[in-house]
């Protein structure tokens, strides 16, 4: 057989089993954790980890993907948590028909702010992500269709309901919702990150005028990534409506948002589909004992954690956590 | 038949003409060397046909149809493909992702396009370094990788920015082995080459720039022998 | 007529605060994420000189001009200075991680209560032929354009300055001709700040001062910067005018409410139609 033929017969991605079967041990894992009588915080605690987690893979799709730097990215979470909330407490509507509205809106959002401002790079970027994201919040603080400043209050079921999202008896259904998106989303960066469609974003990221002269029109790369990474943070602002129900403009367009889901990204390892999660199992745990320990002072600390946090990652080990791991065990996960 | 007809390209930077008034036509199926000392406008000419900058004035027609002032995507997919002078591989990602990604241009398949992309890479004769990441290749092996990544595209014609640029001398010899090879892939080149000995060896014919200006196009022997372009020539030695 | 007054006061205060983030920028093309916390720092500053020693924001200038410059040179030694040569995202988590570090501290040590001084030495307003000029607002933007003066004067005029500008036109070969780099960088930090730092002492006297007071600024002066084109310090001046008199314009003809959004759409206009600033470098 010759070489080349060798080569051709090469599995198109060396998968090893034992992580096959680790990734898929976890989530059985996950999957059976209520089972196991976990307190109320512990439950609260991993709702949380699914949710930034999610987050954090929005943002890594267009941060490390496309290595556009935005950081106004919770204008896309407020959107979706105002998207459900908005049409179950005006029109009576289903949530689950609000998550999809929230996804579209965003997706429109996402290509009609994207066109023009895609063509900026660098800090003009981010600094344009960074105003849109604060105009979003005070559009919505005056607008007095979504309740401006006191924003809404969804009304209450009498009792648990699928239908409405509303569970007041126990946390476990919350953990079941939060871990399918979880799950889905991972999954779709997973494969995306293997797709002709992840190639030719690296290419865009790592070098745009190469990425051309190889047919690959730029602009519209940008675009679908930052579309797309709107698109996955649009049903966790939704579910977290649902988790909290109260919807006003300082808690879902909150500016926190948008930093942490690229501070997680950036301690993770950005640019690797693992590194979001590897992030947030780290910080987010880190911030709610925080949180919890120092209670009462202002609830300032978890922020100054992950200030602290992002500046020792920065100067130490600016790859992320993710990059201690060995070399060929990156090489098959990561999406750069 | 021609496969590209250039007419009065022309661009200007700020009153500074980089392009004056080109014109050329290559043959399909030949290799045209482009030569001319440093600021030329070589590079300059390659930009304009790929999109990259874009022309002031002027036509560039690929196979009958005018490319003037096209994105340079587009002008990619059209079969148009180029490598640059200042190499930019993809650095973080391997030899077969850096073709894949030329190759994904036409194929949508992931095992299609592997298997094509192995096939390119075995053709620039790289295949055992298939695995590694582009930053730890040589220059060498870099510009290998860049032709690949272009071939990968299936170019009609293919635009080589300095072939032999900044490698050392035991590579050289390969590398314009590769270029004659093209031919035979029924790939049409037009190649910028700083040593006229090479371009001699290989071109078909030779467009001769100078300070923006098309100073001869011929084939070589003509081309040798033309005053002007011995002028230009010792015209910058004895500025330098 | 008020409103123009209005925002060329504040314009000229927006000019200095912008022209510190923009001498940093073009020193070392890092753009300081953290503007904004150091204003309020300065503010902060001037407060507890005010509230333990009883020192006039005024009377203080000089202190809390050496508070910040030395806030701006220990930024550089433990952050800026490793991240230098780093990637734009890291460069752009580090100065953003500080940011909110700095903040945060801040409402951890002083809570995020609204404090303010009360009876400064400036008070009151004066009128001009129906015209009401506030005297804090009046004397502040004075102030600031003297010292806008005074840095315009530092950089193109003295040895020193002519350094910086060296260093922040080519680095290596400033460091040839024998201007050590990081000592520059540590100045162009500490002249950054100093100049918030007198913009902060003189809004002490009339503005809130709490936490998150210097977000809006910090995205004034990233607009001012844009705006002037990044590194120019005069082009800061124009910017800063002009966003001072968007702003209150925009409030007086269409919706107070909205002001933010209108000094937001210029700079989406600019950056996207003309990206080099309007104003050029230098």
């Amino acid at each position: 057989m010759s070489d080349l033929k060798i080569a051709q017969s090469e599995p198109l991605f060396n998968s090893n089993k034992k992580m096959t079967y680790l990734v898929l041990g976890f989530f059985a894992f996950l999957i059976l954790l209520p089972a196991l009588g976990p307190t109320k915080f512990f439950l609260h605690l991993m709702i949380m980890i699914f949710m930034h987690a999610v987050i954090s893979q929005s943002w890594n799709i267009i941060g490390g993907f496309s290595g556009q730097i935005s950081l106004g990215h919770g204008a896309f979470f407020g959107i979706g948590a105002y998207a459900t909330s908005f049409f179950y407490v005006e029109y009576g509507l289903t949530p689950w028909i609000g998550i999809l509205i929230g996804i579209i809106v965003c997706a429109i959002v996402a290509i009609l702010i994207g066109i023009p401002m895609l063509r900026l790079s660098g800090h003009y970027f981010a600094i344009a992500t960074l105003l849109v994201g604060i105009s979003f919040q005070i559009i919505f603080q005056r607008w007095d269709l979504v309740g401006a400043a006191s924003g809404l209050w969804v009304p209450l079921t009498s009792e648990d309901s699928l239908y409405a999202i509303q569970f007041h008896s126990s946390k476990v259904p919350y953990y079941y919702l939060f871990l399918i998106f979880f799950t889905i989303i991972f999954f779709i960066t997973w494969l995306i990150s293997r797709s002709k469609l992840g190639y030719r974003l690296r290419a865009v990221r790592d070098d745009a005028q190469a990425a051309q002269s190889l047919g690959i029109d730029v602009a519209k790369h940008k675009i679908i990534a930052f579309a797309i990474s709107a698109m996955m943070m649009s049903p966790m602002g939704s579910l977290f409506a649902q988790y909290i129900l109260i919807v006003d403009p300082d808690r879902m367009f909150n500016f926190e948002i948008s930093i942490i889901a690229l501070l997680i990204t950036v301690l993770g390892g950005i640019g690797y589909v693992w590194g979001p999660l590897v992030g947030t199992l780290i910080l987010i745990p880190l911030a709610e004992y925080a949180r919890i320990f120092f209670g009462g002072t202002g609830g300032a600390v978890d922020l100054m954690v992950y200030g602290i946090v992002l500046m020792f990652i920065c100067i130490f080990k600016p790859s992320g956590i993710i990059s201690f791991l060995p070399n060929h065990i990156l090489h098959r996960e990561k999406m750069r | 038949m021609s496969i590209l007809k250039v007419e009065n390209l022309s661009k200007s930077f700020g009153g500074i003409h980089a392009n004056q008034d080109i014109s050329f036509e290559v043959q399909a199926g030949e290799i045209l060397g482009v030569i001319g000392p440093n600021g030329a406008g070589k590079s300059t000419l390659f930009d304009l046909i790929t999109g990259f900058t874009k022309p002031d004035q002027g036509s560039v027609i690929f196979e009958g149809k005018n490319i003037f002032g096209f994105r340079p995507d587009k002008i990619s997919n059209l079969g148009v493909g180029r490598t640059f002078q200042k190499l930019k591989p993809f650095a973080d990602q391997t030899l077969l992702e850096n073709v894949m990604i030329g190759a994904f241009s036409k194929e949508s398949n992931q095992k299609v396009a592997r298997d094509k992309a192995l096939e390119i890479i075995e053709f620039v004769q790289l295949l055992e370094k298939r695995h590694h990441y582009a930053k730890e290749l040589s220059t060498g092996q870099r510009k290998r990788l860049e032709l690949a990544r272009a071939l990968a595209t299936d170019p009609k014609l293919l635009l080589m920015d300095e072939v032999t640029g900044g490698v050392d001398q035991k590579t050289i010899p390969g590398l314009v082995e590769l270029v004659k090879k093209l031919r035979e892939r029924g790939v049409t080149v037009i190649t910028i080459e700083h040593n006229i000995n090479i371009i001699m060896d290989i071109s078909n014919h030779v467009l001769a720039l100078d300070q923006g200006k098309k100073i001869a196009f011929g084939i070589p022997k003509e081309i040798q022998n033309n005053q002007k372009v011995i002028d230009a020539y010792l015209g910058t030695i004895d500025a330098a | 007529m008020q409103a123009v007054i209005t925002g060329l006061l504040m314009g000229l205060i927006y000019a200095l605060i912008a022209s510190g983030l923009s001498l940093i920028f073009g020193l070392m093309e890092i753009v300081n994420f953290a503007h904004g916390e150091h204003l309020m720092l300065a503010m902060f500053t001037s407060f507890w000189l005010w509230a333990l020693l009883g020192l006039d924001p005024i009377v203080s200038i000089p202190i809390t001009i050496l508070v910040l410059a030395l806030c701006g040179i220990v930024t550089h030694y433990f952050l800026i200075r490793y991240i230098l040569k780093a990637k734009m995202l890291v460069q752009i988590c580090a100065t953003f991680g500080l940011a909110v570090f700095i903040r945060s501290l801040a409402q951890f040590l002083w809570t995020p209560d609204f404090r303010n001084i009360s009876k400064p030495m400036l008070e009151g307003r004066i009128e001009i032929s129906g015209i009401f000029i506030g005297q804090p607002q009046f004397t502040a933007a004075i102030v600031c354009l003297f010292a806008f003066i005074g840095l315009y004067w530092f950089v193109t005029k003295t040895e020193t300055g002519l350094a910086l500008q060296a260093t922040s036109q080519d680095r290596q070969a400033a460091e040839i001709l024998g201007v050590p780099s990081n000592k520059m960088f540590a100045l162009g930090w500490g002249l950054g700040l100093g100049c918030v730092a007198i913009a902060g002492s003189m809004m002490s006297s009339y503005f809130y001062i709490f936490p998150d007071v210097g977000i809006n600024f910090s995205l004034f002066a990233f607009v001012a910067v844009a705006l002037g084109g990044f590194g120019s310090i005069l082009g800061c001046l124009y910017a800063g005018i002009i966003i001072g008199l968007v702003e209150s314009l925009g409030g007086l003809l269409i919706d107070p409410s909205f002001k933010l959004l209108y000094v937001f759409a210029i700079y989406l206009l600019v950056v996207i139609f003309k990206p080099q600033g309007i104003f050029g470098r230098y």
